[in-house]
Order: structure tokens, then C-alpha cells, then sequence
């Protein structure tokens, strides 16, 4: 038999487990409107759509060495490096794809970023070396860029590029140097203040892209626009 | 003798300038002073004729003239350059290349420094210090690479200047662009005239920009076909072998040119 006193206490822990049980179904309940209800409130804004701009690309070819301007349609930032950047994103994107004249795994992604600075006043040992025949990419030896960006004048565009695009690149002569022609032109046709261009791979200075052409040199784009179909 | 001067010093003897004369005045007899002017004068007219010899102009000497060539195979070591086909390496494709190449130019009678007979490593400044201190007539920097077809023969992208008594290491070449843009053209004509496929241009090679010599870089690709595919492979020993035999040719043809007046 059973005490009273013990039946009591039975039936008084039962109903404290049903109380609890029902509290904590709301308080499950209420924390799961609460979630959804944050969620809801989070600020949102839609995405900036820039209006789509014509950019002029110097699409390279393996089969024939030669440079052909192709004019794309896409949404361009206004800052010039931002812009830079897209359009470089672009150019690569298009060597990445599967049935491109001048095959480089890598696409948009390999550029990190690219810096605008003004042209640094050459010194009397940083004489230019200049190849004097159009379509042709430049050389020269010249020193750090000064801090200041003066809002006219020739620019120096340092394009940090991704360790594993360099390491992926095709080795060879003619494919580096039409890479880097490519680069140094498009960055030219579209924004003809930039008239140098260096080159970093994953912020450091490297001594070739893959082995041949040279990235410790700063290459003067001013000229490496060619005529249609002009080999490098 | 030192101890001599010092005495005609303490003496106060006005003797002449020339220690000879000095000598011959003060201590010998006068027969023997003759003598040691005859000899003396002859001695002048010896040194006269030596020197008028060296100041002439040089005689015109046979036109066998030294004729060097530096052959850089390229990469090497730890550095195997491009992937060819079969899983080959550049640098060995390249050295195998610059071995031919080197029978090939000795059997002409033209004398070949190479920059590399082993599967080493050589550091770029290296190679061109190598070729600099042979200087050469001519400086080929042979590449290979599975893009593009035919021959890609490259002189360098820096821009002609005249040559100063110090160039800057990086771009030595600049003085020597002019002959390189010629013996990229005797080796296109030897190429096309055997029947390859050949693409000229402009860049910028470390090695080849502080070379002292006319330089070319030579990049081999797959041999373009008649109808404009892929023709003969990398691997092809017989165009191997052409290619071998028309860079020789262009040599040969660059050395007669050389030695034209």
C-alpha cells in the first residue's frame, strides 16, 4: 500500500514536469519568432548595378603571335583601380575560358588588386629603353613612385597578380609575352593615363611570370596598342 | 743606386736630368764614356723604331679572324622550364639542342663557348657574365615550348643607344640591339629557307638583356604543318635535326658577313 503522503508527492512532480514541459515548448516557440523576426529586420540594400560601359581588350593569340582589340560590354566602378581591375578581370576571364586563342587557367580572380600612382620623375640613370616599333611592349629602369596622386598626368599601374596564376601560366617566351603585352595594353586602351606598368605576384616583387619574361622590369604601355591583328 | 743620388744631391753637382749621362760624367773615363754614348744612342734609335712600331697603324691581318659562338641552353637543374610533350623537360630538350648544335658549328670551324654541357643550374647573371667574357660574334639563348608553331626567335625589347665604356648590367644589350636585329634576320632567312615556320619579336629576357653580343633567343615550338596545324612534334628527331642544321647554316651565313670589310 501505498502512503498518501508519497501519492501526493508523485502527483505533485508530475504536474511541475507537464508545467515545464509546456514552458519550455514556448519559450522554444517565442525564441523562434524572435529568430525570424531578426531576420526580417536585418537592414538590406540592393546591389549597386553601374551601367554597363564598352571596354577595349587586346585579346592575344597563340596560333599566329599576334593581338587583336575586342570591344566587351560590362559594368565598370568608377574608381580607376577598381576599374582597372574589372577590366583586367575581364581580359583573363576570357584566356581562362575553354576555347581561348591564348589558353591561361586562372580567370578574373587572379587580379587582386591594382594601384594607380603618378609616374616617377625619372633620374639620369633611369634613361628609358624604348623599342621603337608600334605594337611593341617597353622597358625601363626606373625607381619608387612618390606618394602623392596628382589628378593629371601619366600614371604607374602596379598589377598584384595571384602566386597560383604566375604558377599556372604556360612557360614559354611567346605566351608570357603576350600575357604581359596584353596587360600592359588593355590597361593602356582604356585608361591612356597609364603609361607604365609593373607587375607583383602576391605583393612581391618576382623575377619572371613563368620563367622567361621578366616582372622585375617596369613596362611602358604608352605604345603597345596595335593595329589589328600586329604581332608583338 | 739610391744611395748614389743622395750624394750628388749632398755634392751640389749640377749633372743632367738622365741618370745614364749622370753616370757617364762622373765616374768613367772618357773612352769608356764613348762607348757608353754609342750604346746609349742606340739604344734611343731602338726604342725610337719600337715605338713608331706600336704607334702605326695595325696591318691588315688574314680574314681569320676569331669567330666565337655562346650557345645558352636554357634553364637547367632545379629549374626544368616548360613541360613538352611526353612529359619531356625544356632543359633537357634544350640541352640536348645545344649539344647538336655545338658538332654542328665545330665540324664549320667555328668556335662555341656553351653556357651549360650537364643538367646544372645557371644563374641568370651567370650565363651572361659567361658570354660577355667570351666575347662572341654571336650569343643564341635556345628555348623550347609546346605553344604556338614554328620558330620564335626573339632579340631583345630594350632600345638601341651607342655604346658607352660602362653599361648597366640590366641593360647591357641595349648597345648591341642594332646586331641583333641582324642576326635575327640571317636566322629567319636560314629557317625560312629550310622551310620552317618563323615568328620574329621584341622582349625582355634577363639573360639576353645583359648579354655584350649579338643575342637572340630562340624558342622551338611544334613545327606548323601544311595546313597550318601541328605538324611535326617536339619529339621529332628529324626536325629536331633541321633545326639544328639551319641555325648552323644561319651561323655560317653570320660569320661571312661578319668578316666582309
Amino acid at each position: 500500500m501505498i502512503p498518501r503522503h508519497q501519492k501526493l508527492l508523485f502527483g505533485i512532480l508530475l504536474l511541475a514536469s507537464l508545467v515545464m514541459s509546456v514552458t519550455l515548448w514556448q519559450l522554444r516557440e517565442r525564441a523562434h519568432k524572435r529568430l525570424i523576426a531578426g531576420q526580417d529586420s536585418a537592414p538590406t540594400r540592393a546591389p549597386e548595378v553601374t551601367p554597363a560601359e564598352q571596354a577595349t581588350l587586346l585579346v592575344a593569340s597563340d596560333s599566329d603571335s599576334s593581338m587583336r582589340t575586342q570591344i566587351h560590354s560590362l559594368p565598370l566602378p568608377a574608381d580607376p583601380g577598381s576599374r582597372a581591375r574589372a577590366v583586367l578581370g575581364k581580359l583573363l576571364d576570357l584566356y581562362a575560358a575553354p576555347d581561348a586563342a591564348h589558353p591561361v587557367p586562372g580567370g578574373g580572380s587572379s587580379v587582386l588588386q591594382v594601384f594607380l600612382l603618378p609616374v616617377p620623375e625619372s633620374g639620369a640613370g633611369a634613361a628609358a629603353v624604348v623599342k621603337p616599333k608600334s605594337g611593341d611592349f617597353r622597358a625601363n629602369q626606373t625607381g619608387a613612385a612618390p606618394r602623392e596622386q596628382p589628378q593629371s598626368g601619366p600614371q604607374l599601374a602596379v598589377v598584384n597578380l595571384t602566386g597560383s596564376f604566375a604558377d599556372s601560366h604556360p612557360s614559354g617566351i611567346e605566351t608570357e609575352t603576350l600575357t604581359v603585352l596584353s596587360i600592359c595594353g588593355t590597361l593602356h586602351a582604356n585608361q591612356p593615363r597609364i603609361t607604365q606598368v609593373r607587375f607583383l605576384v602576391d605583393g612581391q616583387t618576382r623575377a619572371t611570370l613563368a620563367g622567361h619574361a621578366d616582372l622585375t622590369r617596369t613596362y611602358l604601355a604608352g605604345d603597345t596598342v596595335p593595329a589589328e591583328g600586329t604581332q608583338p | 743606386m739610391l744611395g748614389k743620388i743622395t750624394d750628388e744631391h749632398t755634392s751640389g753637382n749640377n749633372a743632367p736630368t738622365d741618370s745614364i749621362g749622370f753616370a757617364a760624367e762622373t765616374l768613367l773615363p772618357a773612352r769608356r764614356r764613348a762607348s757608353l754614348f754609342i750604346a746609349y744612342c742606340v739604344a734611343l734609335a731602338v726604342s725610337g723604331q719600337l715605338a713608331a712600331a706600336q704607334s702605326a697603324p695595325p696591318v691588315p691581318t688574314a680574314p681569320q679572324a676569331r669567330f666565337v659562338v655562346v650557345l645558352d641552353a636554357a634553364h637547367g637543374g632545379d629549374d626544368s622550364g616548360g613541360r613538352l610533350v611526353n612529359n619531356q623537360l625544356e632543359k633537357s630538350f634544350t640541352l640536348a639542342l645545344s649539344v647538336r648544335l655545338r658538332s654542328l658549328l665545330t665540324a664549320r670551324g667555328i668556335q662555341v663557348v656553351t653556357i651549360r654541357e650537364s643538367d646544372v643550374a645557371v644563374e641568370p647573371e651567370k650565363r651572361a657574365e659567361i658570354a660577355n667574357h667570351a666575347a662572341a660574334q654571336a650569343c643564341l639563348s635556345l628555348h623550347a615550348s609546346e605553344t604556338g608553331l614554328g620558330i620564335h626567335l626573339f632579340a631583345s625589347s630594350l632600345s638601341p643607344i651607342q655604346p658607352t665604356r660602362f653599361a648597366a648590367w640590366k641593360t647591357a644589350q641595349a648597345a648591341w640591339v642594332t646586331r641583333s636585329l641582324a642576326l635575327e634576320g640571317v636566322l629567319n632567312s636560314a629557317l625560312q629557307h629550310a622551310g620552317m615556320s618563323v615568328t620574329l619579336g621584341r622582349t625582355s629576357l634577363p639573360v639576353v638583356d645583359s648579354m655584350t653580343c649579338p643575342a637572340v633567343a630562340v624558342e622551338i615550338a611544334p613545327e606548323m604543318g601544311p595546313d597550318k596545324k601541328v605538324g611535326a612534334g617536339l619529339d621529332d628527331p628529324d626536325y629536331q635535326a633541321r633545326v639544328a642544321a639551319a641555325l648552323a647554316a644561319a651561323l655560317v651565313e653570320w660569320r661571312s658577313e661578319a668578316r666582309q670589310p
